[in-house]
């Protein structure tokens, strides 16, 4: 399933690449790109466990920039 | 600036608090008003506004650090301040603190603003729809809008379904999808776009597509995710970006520690460490580029051009051999007879005779010369038609035997007829047995063809090349008119393929080919080619689909302006990392040797970025004209 999210206060480009990586890594994750012009998130990822997966997102973005936010 | 967001407000406030008390001290210090005190309470003064301008980096910077990302710009700036504080340098570190986010701040308010601009012109989103409910009309969101119902457009409102008009006869602007200016009329049974503005008259039009699948849905699907097919440019930039922060942090270490080894002074040395560790942050050159390509893609767009990502647009940067496809591309894919030679009859009579043996057809060419007839057929005068594929007709027209065909066509039935050579498809016509003419049927060349092939040449293709079905004699006078450098005719459909693959294997490194099709059976095509380019695909999934790049109406000159477009980014980026990188590497170099202070090291940091921001943004000007 492929999900699109708006980011908030996504304030360096730098950044977004270092959560796209990071969300890339995690298991389960099949695809993943933070979009840094349109502060925008895509993440594509196993059906069955998807919540579960955006659970692990939402940290692992915490983690790399604390001060972005993802609206659900 | 009414514009800022609350974070910015904030940011804003905090500097303005941060400057006059850094300015009051920085008075005092120069009068000498700190000199009776001990050094530990001007320390004590001075991080008073160290803490309101950076409270923020310094819990960031720890956070991280639990979190375990050390070589984060926010550490780097706090070990470069607590560093400066160390060796007395109170006022640097704060100055130092300040102008960062005076930089911060309006970094992030320039790439807003530039976002900003860049999203209002892909601002082709429709907000509702009109649906009638019992006899009143109603707003509602496009979303909840069914296939198969009627929706109803006013004057001056943005068309918001893919729909077929029921009712109603109107002007349509599709300016916001193909940059072109001139409103299109449309009436009962014409297809409408989503996206585009109906202009002049109240239409009702029943809905062909969901949201999602409406055009200019596809169209921001579409540029919105340019994003992630990223141009070789920016993925050496982003694995750069990995490598320079360490690097350069290391670097901070190393001299920091080993040249006070032998002159023992260790302030001045930790002093120029703090300018690398100010230096060492990436952002510059990871914001700059994709900002140079996005805004490449949303000038294209505007122009009626989508661009699927910053791959393909540094790839027609490069472009130097262009194949097109003819009919539909080249030409217009309109067959309209251009001449009938008679023999023993009038011209009215063969086309006539032709025209009524063509009756029962729905070929091309038997709908060409029916149209060039012009007048009702009265099909009681035709029995006992007869289609042999490829070759033609055989009918009875007021009891008498008619031949309509192709030469094999004439002379299996031992016909003797004056072949002609002229280009075109040439249907010879017997009847009776004897040769009573033949009609010539050809497609016209398409308006701005030969002007974008010249403007193409002079944007720097080196061949233009044209791949069609048809016989060599019509290949050859289209190629001629045109002014193409190389034609191959009589091909099959499969042997595109081939022909595209040699053509790439002629071409140098770094040397880029494009193929040119309409999407309609060409996909194969068009994936083969470096840079796919599908033409007048106004909600044509196929097209859209396949290319890589998809030209929104059905100008070819659009080639040569996406070239430009292209061209101007690539510079623009390339600007970017030189810049960049040169103004970065000189102040590493002037701070290793102690010329440079920690103030430089800033402007080096943030100030370039926004400089770099503002370069790329020209990208946007010159279509806002």
């Amino acid at each position: 399933m492929k999900k699109k999210f708006k980011l908030q206060d996504l304030d360096c480009a730098n950044c977004a690449q270092k959560m796209e990586d990071a969300i890339k890594k995690i298991d389960g994750v099949t695809d993943a790109s933070v979009n840094f012009m349109m502060q925008k998130m895509t993440v594509e990822a196993d059906d069955d466990r998807f919540d579960d997966i955006m659970k692990k997102i939402v940290d692992t973005c915490k983690k790399v920039e604390p001060e972005c936010v993802i609206l659900m | 600036m009414g514009s800022l967001t609350k974070k910015q407000r904030t940011a804003l406030l905090r500097i303005v608090v941060t400057f006059v008390l850094f300015a009051g001290l920085m008075i005092c210090e120069h009068t000498g008003v700190f000199e009776p005190l001990p050094w530990w309470a001007a320390a004590l003064i001075f991080i008073v506004p160290y803490l309101i301008i950076g409270y923020d980096i310094i819990l960031k910077a720890m956070k991280n650090i639990l979190h375990g990302q050390v070589f984060d710009e926010n550490f780097l700036m706090l070990v470069a301040t607590v560093a400066a504080f160390c060796i007395g340098e109170y006022s640097e570190a704060v100055a130092v603190m300040l102008f960062y986010q005076v930089g911060e701040l309006f970094q992030s308010y320039a790439v807003g603003k530039s976002r900003q601009s860049i999203t209002e012109l892909m601002n082709i989103v429709p907000e509702y729809a009109n649906i009638e409910w019992n006899g009143e009309l109603r707003q509602v969101d496009p979303d909840d809008v069914e296939v198969g119902d009627t929706i109803i457009i006013k004057p001056g409102e943005r068309i918001p379904l893919d729909a077929v008009i029921a009712e109603g006869d109107t002007m349509i602007d599709t300016a916001a999808l193909t940059g072109e200016s001139v409103p299109r009329h449309a009436s009962v049974g014409d297809e409408i776009i989503s996206g585009c503005i109906n202009g002049s008259g109240t239409i009702k039009a029943t809905v062909t597509k969901a949201f999602e699948d409406s055009t200019v849905t596809r169209i921001l699907e579409l540029v919105e995710n340019a994003g992630s097919k990223k141009a070789k440019t920016e993925n050496f930039i982003t694995r750069f970006a990995k490598v320079y922060t360490p690097f350069v942090t290391i670097a901070a270490l190393i001299l920091a520690v080993i040249p006070p080894l032998f002159d023992g002074d260790w302030s001045e040395w930790i002093a120029r460490a703090c300018t690398f560790l100010v230096i060492s942050c990436p952002c510059a050159l990871v914001i700059s580029v994709p900002l140079g390509f996005f805004g490449g893609i949303g000038s294209a767009s505007r122009q009626g051009i989508l661009v699927k990502g910053g791959s393909y647009l540094e790839a027609v940067a490069e472009l130097k051999t262009v194949v097109f496809d003819k009919t539909g591309t080249l030409t217009k894919g309109e067959f309209r007879v251009s001449k009938a030679a008679a023999v023993g009859c009038t011209e009215e009579e063969l086309i006539e005779t032709a025209a009524l043996a063509e009756c029962f057809s729905n070929h091309p060419i038997a709908v060409s010369i029916r149209e060039a007839y012009g007048k009702t057929i009265n099909t009681e005068r035709v029995s006992d038609t007869e289609e042999t594929a490829g070759h033609g007709v055989a009918a009875l027209v007021d009891g008498r035997r008619v031949l309509l065909g192709n030469m094999a066509l004439m002379r299996d039935n031992g016909i003797e007829a004056n072949e002609l050579t002229s280009p075109g498809t040439v249907v010879y016509a017997a009847r009776d047995g004897k040769y009573i003419g033949a009609i010539v049927i050809s497609d016209s060349v398409k308006e701005g063809s030969a002007e974008a092939i010249t403007e193409l040449k002079a944007a720097g293709a080196k061949r233009c090349v044209m791949l069609t079905g048809d016989r060599e004699a019509e290949a050859g006078a289209v190629s001629a008119q045109l002014g193409l450098d190389m034609h191959y005719s009589e091909l099959l459909p499969s042997d595109k393929v081939g022909i595209v693959e040699k053509l790439l294997g002629e071409c140098g490194k770094g040397e880029n080919l494009a193929f040119v099709g309409d999407g309609i059976n060409d996909a194969p095509v068009l994936a083969r080619a470096d840079i796919g380019i599908a033409m007048g695909s106004m909600g044509s999934d196929a097209a859209i689909e396949a290319a890589d790049i998809v030209i929104m109406d059905d100008d070819l000159r659009k080639i040569p302006e996406v070239m430009k477009t292209a061209s101007k980014t690539m510079r623009i980026v390339r600007e970017n990392i030189v810049f960049a990188l040169g103004v970065k590497l000189a102040v590493l170099v002037l701070g290793a040797l102690g010329i440079a202070n920690m103030w430089l090291a800033v402007f080096a940091d943030v100030g370039v970025a926004v400089i770099a921001i503002l370069n790329s943004m020209r990208m946007l000007k010159k279509t806002r004209t």
